[in-house]
């Protein structure tokens, strides 16, 4: 059958799959710590009809070859993680990081899972916790009765207790890193899974060892960029158009011939 | 039977093949880096007695489009785009040394530099390994200097570089991967320092959309054509067979 019209079609999935990222970070334009991606397209494998450099003859080699081109496939959507800007929000248990790394969050099945986002709670055992529920890893406990807390750059937590003067230290906010933050998978709700390709984590302490800063009051807003992304939907969707385009093209060539030497 | 019909035949085969590879650029338009593919028919005369009898048409003259694709800014520190001429020296699945201009980098598994279709990137001797790091930088001539995790911005250390080759367009042809090589077997070209990038930017495909929706319309009315002369053909082989009826 008429190769040009599966190869059209190739075109038009991965079009489509890029419209998918594209609607999916303007869709998260708003959520707090939410990283933009971006669909990376590769050509697909060229079928080899004539090798180039083969003999013509006995003493002449082809110049060039016949090599025809399958198509493209979109091989891989990648989060780009770049800061996001702040948004202040006064609250004191509401903290971003400035720079690089994530916070460590335990899963109700007892995986471990990273994140951007600091909008933390606490839960009726007084333990910080994220806006899903999930402990943060290593638990921090808040005591009862706690007047202020306070969340340091370097990540320490301390509280003030009514009747105290001294304000007392109930734990440390721990941030990992990774060697290629952008090959963590995403599994939604802002939390991210440590894969083969991210490398495994390294905890440090916030502000030290190129590790970003924990900012109390902050959020991380979306690092998408509305702008980028509506004259990427611009492109994919005429991209798209001509793609079917083609496709109708292939059609009528082969509608031609049926109306033309049918019998 | 009469040749003619096989002879457009062979033009209206052709026609389709070629038709794929405009569709194949059409479908790259968004792949970074790309580089159309051009067509080019030839005719193969046959030989008949005293003179050649027919000629059909094959689709022959195959090359690569070598003209720079639009640069747009990204922002993303291992996004590099080569600005004129160059390519970016990465390793083929088969290990072998092969060309691209996709510049979409990024760090795989193990620290290990390569661009965003998988194909690890070269440097002076080999893959280039990044280290841990908390903040990068592509210099112009592919220069790649890092600021290592626990260091002072002061101590940017160069770790390596990108090995960019200049060899001539002709040299150069697409392999089944996509990528480019040079003609030779296991040939290498060395590597050029007049070849210059811009990080944070991104090359696109070089896929000229009107010309390829053109040559699209083009190909369609020439096929269109060939199966008039195959339809032609068929007519006259009837009014012969009318003709020659014994009625």
């Amino acid at each position: 059958m008429n190769q040009s019209l599966w190869i059209s079609k190739t075109g038009l999935d991965a079009q489509q799959t890029r419209m998918t990222v594209v609607s999916n970070n303007l869709a998260n334009v708003n959520t707090t710590g939410f990283k933009q991606g971006r669909a990376v397209f590769e050509s697909l494998m060229y079928a080899n009809v004539r090798q180039p450099g083969g003999q013509s003859s006995q003493d002449t080699v082809l110049p060039t070859g016949l090599t025809l081109g399958t198509g493209v496939r979109v091989v891989s959507t990648e989060k780009s993680f770049t800061q996001g800007a702040p948004n202040p929000t006064g609250n004191s248990l509401d903290v971003m990081i400035n720079g690089r790394g994530f916070f460590q969050v335990q899963k109700p099945d007892g995986e471990l899972a990273y994140t951007r986002v600091g909008s933390f709670q606490l839960n009726d055992q007084g333990e910080l916790v994220t806006a899903g529920g999930y402990r943060i890893d290593p638990t921090i406990t808040i005591p009862a009765g706690a007047d202020s807390i306070t969340i340091g750059k370097d990540g320490i937590v301390s509280v003030r207790i009514a009747g105290q003067a001294q304000p007392a230290q109930v734990g440390s906010l721990q941030v990992v890193d990774f060697i290629n933050p952008a090959g963590l998978q995403p599994v939604g709700e802002n939390l991210y899974i440590e894969t083969v390709a991210s490398g495994t984590p390294t905890p440090g302490t916030p502000g030290l060892d190129g590790l970003g800063s924990t900012d109390q009051g902050f959020l991380e807003g979306s690092n998408v960029n509305v702008v980028t992304e509506l004259v990427n939907m611009i492109e994919t969707q005429r991209a798209y158009e001509m793609n079917s385009k083609a496709i109708s093209t292939s059609d009528q060539m082969m509608q031609y011939v049926n109306n033309n030497l049918g019998r | 039977m009469d040749e003619m019909i096989y002879v457009a035949m062979s033009g209206a085969r052709q026609t389709e093949v070629a038709q794929a590879i405009n569709s194949n650029n059409l479908a790259n338009v968004s792949t970074s880096g790309f580089r159309a593919d051009l067509h080019a028919f030839s005719n193969i005369p046959i030989d008949g007695p005293g003179v050649d009898s027919r000629i059909n048409a094959v689709l022959d003259r195959y090359g690569t489009d070598m003209t720079a694709g639009p640069i747009r800014a990204t922002g993303r520190d291992l996004d590099v785009a080569i600005q004129g001429e160059g390519f970016i020296a990465v390793q083929a699945p088969d290990g072998s040394e092969a060309y691209t201009r996709a510049g979409d980098l990024r760090v795989e598994a193990g620290g290990l530099l390569a661009t965003g279709a998988g194909h690890l990137v070269f440097g002076d001797g080999g893959p280039v390994a990044i280290p841990p790091n908390v903040s990068l930088e592509i210099g112009a001539d592919g220069t790649i200097s890092v600021q290592p995790v626990g260091q002072q911005a002061a101590a940017l250390s160069v770790i390596d570089r990108i090995k960019l080759v200049n060899p001539p367009a002709e040299d150069l042809v697409k392999g089944e991967d996509g990528l480019l090589r040079l003609r030779g077997e296991g040939d290498v070209a060395p590597a050029d320092a007049s070849v210059t990038i811009v990080s944070g930017s991104l090359e696109g495909s070089n896929v000229n959309v009107a010309k390829t929706l053109v040559n699209m319309i083009e190909l369609a009315r020439q096929y269109e054509m060939q199966v008039n002369v195959i339809k032609t053909s068929e007519e006259n082989a009837d009014a012969a067979a009318q003709m020659m009826r014994v009625s």
